[in-house]
């Protein structure tokens, strides 16, 4: 097993700055719209987006929900182990809001489109825009695509793209790991 | 993720506390779901279910089937009183006849104890006891932990009393097996002639006065008596026994502590437990019904997921 670095800390740190930015450029005041990070990896992406908006951008009062997806999910009963769940917490309504699902790695589409029916429990969004930290294009199942990408990678199906958090592996970083 | 020890749930016999963990892990993200706006979701979409009831139930039953469909299984429902049992058919030839509509899971009520022990040799499809005569009710002491669970922090270390007539009750049994393996200490509290004897080497206390019982414990269980079992008097009048192990308000504001109050249901108000009482603060009979569906819910899922 092999691995490369796709993006330092120091590249995370500008794309994160650029996303908030274009979230920013679509959304102003955030008043009608809501952040909402796909558990459990998505949601470090959202609490970190979420704070530079805050902080850098001054933006008061923005929603941040995380959803978790494991009873949507598709794969039920095919894999040999059953799916765990995490934690959904989203305690503002989603009815006529902006949504903007967030996730680290958009890969095949099924957790998107898993999380398009999860969110609908909540109320029916005015409309749903994706954000991705990485877009691994090319492996698509299904016709999804990011409104916000942090940065494109051509990886093949048996190397596995793995981001990891400060708050969460010590340090800011991705990998291009090859099986 | 870890998965359950077992491919059926027949008893808390069988379990280990592990798994008894990981169904208060998955029930909590159930109680999430079902306080949403939409109550529902779509992981069990491609199995059904059949319920099987052989002996009446009013919450089991409704908790089962909205755990059910909660999780957008089919369900089909089945009693005895309007079946072919009534015209000779045996326990395996009506279930293998459900089963062969394609069928994944049963959930069977039965006045015979080992009824799903025996029905899980025999048939092939996840099996969840849902009571079986005085034996096991499973999914009841799951809940009554997990009640004890949220209103307490824990149930290891917590003092359970169960008080009435141990000798019928398989939610006494199911929920003397639960506690034990989670860790609390547990006495039981009845007429001599509703205490089985050698319960004690299940690891339980037997107390016969109430007020001991209860300034012992943290949690009191109270138990209906199940006249519907006995063939024979245990005990010479309801009023007696009201008298000597019913719980009323009185007798809960003279102890030294304030107690939390559990039954499992059906209530007979002012035999085992006085109105008063059963709705007090202190009471926790109706968290016990809505807890029940989360804690099915995840054992539905959690058996679901190793159906091949």
């Amino acid at each position: 097993m092999s691995q490369k670095v796709l993006l330092s800390s120091k590249e995370i740190h500008i794309i994160l700055h650029r996303l908030a930015c274009q979230l920013l450029e679509n959304h102003l005041d955030f008043k009608n719209t809501v952040l909402i990070g796909l558990q459990p990896r998505g949601s470090f992406l959202a609490q970190r987006l979420a704070k530079i908006l805050k902080e850098e951008y001054k933006v008061q009062g923005i929603q941040l929900g995380l959803l978790d997806i494991t009873f949507y999910r598709d794969d039920f009963r095919r894999g040999e182990k059953p799916l765990e769940a995490s934690t959904t917490k989203i305690d503002f309504i989603v009815e006529g809001k902006n949504v903007v699902l967030i996730d680290d790695v958009l890969y095949t589409g099924r957790s998107i489109r898993a999380a398009l029916t999860a969110i609908q429990s909540f109320g029916r969004p005015q409309e749903i825009e994706l954000l991705a930290l990485i877009d691994r294009r090319f492996s698509r199942h299904l016709p999804i695509q990011p409104n916000y990408r942090g940065r494109q990678v051509d990886a093949i199906n048996d190397e596995k793209v793995k981001v990891m958090w400060e708050e969460n592996e010590g340090k800011d970083v991705v990998y291009l790991v090859n099986k | 993720m870890a998965s359950l020890s077992v491919k059926h749930l027949l008893g808390i016999k069988y379990l280990n506390e592990k798994d008894i963990q990981l169904i208060f892990e998955t029930a909590d993200h159930f109680k999430e779901v079902i306080n949403r706006s939409i109550k529902k979701v779509p992981s069990l979409r491609d199995i059904t279910i059949a319920n099987i009831f052989f002996e009446n139930s009013t919450r089991t039953r409704l908790s089962f089937e909205l755990a059910e469909k909660r999780l957008s299984a089919d369900v089909i429902n089945f009693s005895a009183s309007q079946s072919s049992v009534k015209k000779g058919e045996t326990l395996i030839d009506t279930v293998n006849n459900i089963l062969s509509m394609k069928v994944d899971m049963v959930v069977m009520r039965h006045p015979n104890p080992g009824a799903g022990i025996f029905l899980s040799k025999h048939v092939d499809a996840a099996i969840i006891n849902a009571g079986d005569g005085a034996h096991e009710h499973p999914t009841q002491a799951l809940l009554d932990s997990y009640s004890i669970r949220e209103k307490l922090g824990d149930v290891a270390g917590k003092k359970v009393v169960i008080v009435g007539d141990i000798l019928h009750s398989r939610v006494a049994l199911s929920n003397i097996f639960a506690l034990k393996l989670q860790g609390a200490e547990v006495k039981v509290c009845g007429p001599k002639t509703l205490i089985p004897k050698h319960i004690e080497s299940l690891g339980v206390e037997v107390e016969a006065d109430l007020r001991k019982a209860l300034n012992w414990c943290d949690v009191a269980n109270m138990l209906r008596v199940q006249n519907e079992r006995m063939e024979i008097n245990y005990f010479p009048t309801t009023r007696e026994y009201t008298q000597q192990y019913g719980i009323n308000k009185p007798l809960l504001n003279s102890l030294d502590k304030e107690i939390v109050i559990m039954h499992p249901g059906p209530i007979n108000r002012g035999v085992e437990i006085t109105s008063d009482v059963a709705d007090s603060s202190q009471s926790i009979i109706l968290n016990q019904v809505e807890n029940g569906v989360a804690i099915r819910m995840a054992v539905i899922y959690l058996l679901a997921s190793q159906i091949k």
